[in-house]
């Protein structure tokens, strides 16, 4: 038998392993997220992101070497966003008689969640580089690198915030709306997909698959309108 | 299911070459989606066959954000040196986004009385 180190030099330097663990990091969060009973703060992605950033850090693996795996996954993320548009199809009667609030909700959410982001990270004092990487964290995150990059900021870091906000709608939505007594599922669905894209929607579905196609509506009309949104707010504030 | 991977896969690839031929601010797969959803409102049949592999992807929609989640790795200091700021400012504007964003809809659906299941 050959010795466990050689095995594992051979199986580092290739895709397979990395995939792997971030397939069962996921089933890991999804587990641990269904035995909580889909209680909020226990969000699959941060247990998942938390597990394999501690493996990452246990075996003094590089991001550039881990991503060689896991990039086969984040690639699924465009032709995701593309399937969005069966459950927008299959909600397509509900949502054409929202078409005023739909309109309107996505100017304040989206118009809100850029400026305050800046507003707040200005007066806390971020450079103007971080700035620009924080300004498009609420879109979906191939837009927000592409935005992030044009404006100036670091993409990788912006990656990582958009993922932040992503969890913290995820995890605030639920409660919020239950304190704020709004039982209009296409509006809570609709504002956690403009302030929280992908992750809030994928939160969305597991509540009412109503909110699920709003959400999605919502991160769809936000990825164009942050980019339009992101620029002009960020010369507000430079 | 290859059938409606590929159409998928199609609706991107087109999304991207506009994206970029006419310099547009919305990326590809966002286009995909605009594409996509058009063909399947033209052909009704195509959104019956496209449902099963659409609603497949999306159902474990969120794993596909673990690995850029990962890179956190990479930004561990400059998180720590800004922590503060960048965490009141994501936290703060997400809740606030959602507020407006609700309360909106709320007020234009009862002003315009777009309610869930009439006729506006």
């Amino acid at each position: 038998m050959r010795d466990f180190a050689e095995i594992w030099s051979y199986l580092a330097e290739t895709p397979l392993i990395w995939l792997s663990a971030t397939l069962i990091a996921y089933l890991a969060g999804d587990y641990l997220a269904q035995r909580a009973g889909r209680a909020p703060l226990v969000n699959p992605v941060l247990v998942a992101v938390i597990l394999l950033a501690a493996l990452l850090w246990a075996t003094d693996t590089s991001y550039a070497t881990y991503f060689e795996g896991a990039q086969f996954v984040h690639f699924l993320l465009g032709p995701a966003t593309v399937a969005l548009a069966v459950p927008l199809w299959l909600n397509w009667p509900t949502v054409r008689r929202a078409a005023l609030p739909i309109a309107a909700a996505l100017l304040a959410g989206s118009g809100m969640a850029v400026l305050s982001a800046l507003a707040i990270g200005h007066a806390m004092g971020l450079s103007p580089e971080l700035l620009a990487t924080l300004a498009p964290k609420g879109t979906t995150a191939p837009v927000a690198l592409g935005i992030s990059q044009n404006l100036g900021g670091s993409p990788t870091l912006t990656a990582v915030l958009v993922i932040l906000t992503g969890i913290t709608g995820a995890i605030v939505i639920t409660p919020m709306m239950n304190a704020m007594g709004i039982r209009d599922w296409r509006a809570r669905g609709f504002a956690v997909g403009v302030a929280a894209h992908g992750i809030g929607t994928a939160r969305a579905f597991q509540v009412n698959p109503q909110a699920g196609a709003f959400a999605g509506i919502g991160m769809g009309l936000n990825a164009m309108l942050t980019a339009l949104l992101a620029p002009w707010a960020l010369g507000l504030f430079q | 299911m290859i059938h409606a991977l590929a159409l998928i896969l199609l609706c991107q690839l087109a999304g991207e070459a506009l994206s970029r031929l006419f310099g547009l601010p919305a990326p590809g797969p966002v286009l995909g989606m605009g594409l996509l959803f058009v063909l399947m409102l033209a052909v009704p049949r195509l959104g019956d066959f496209m449902r099963p592999t659409g609603e497949g992807i999306l159902r474990h929609l969120t794993l596909l954000f673990v690995p850029a989640g990962v890179g956190v790795v990479g930004h561990l200091r400059q998180l720590g040196e800004n922590g503060l700021a960048l965490g009141v400012a994501l936290v703060g504007s997400t809740v606030l986004a959602i507020a407006a964003g609700v309360l909106t809809f709320v007020f234009v659906a009862r002003l315009t009385g777009a309610k869930g299941g009439e006729d506006a």
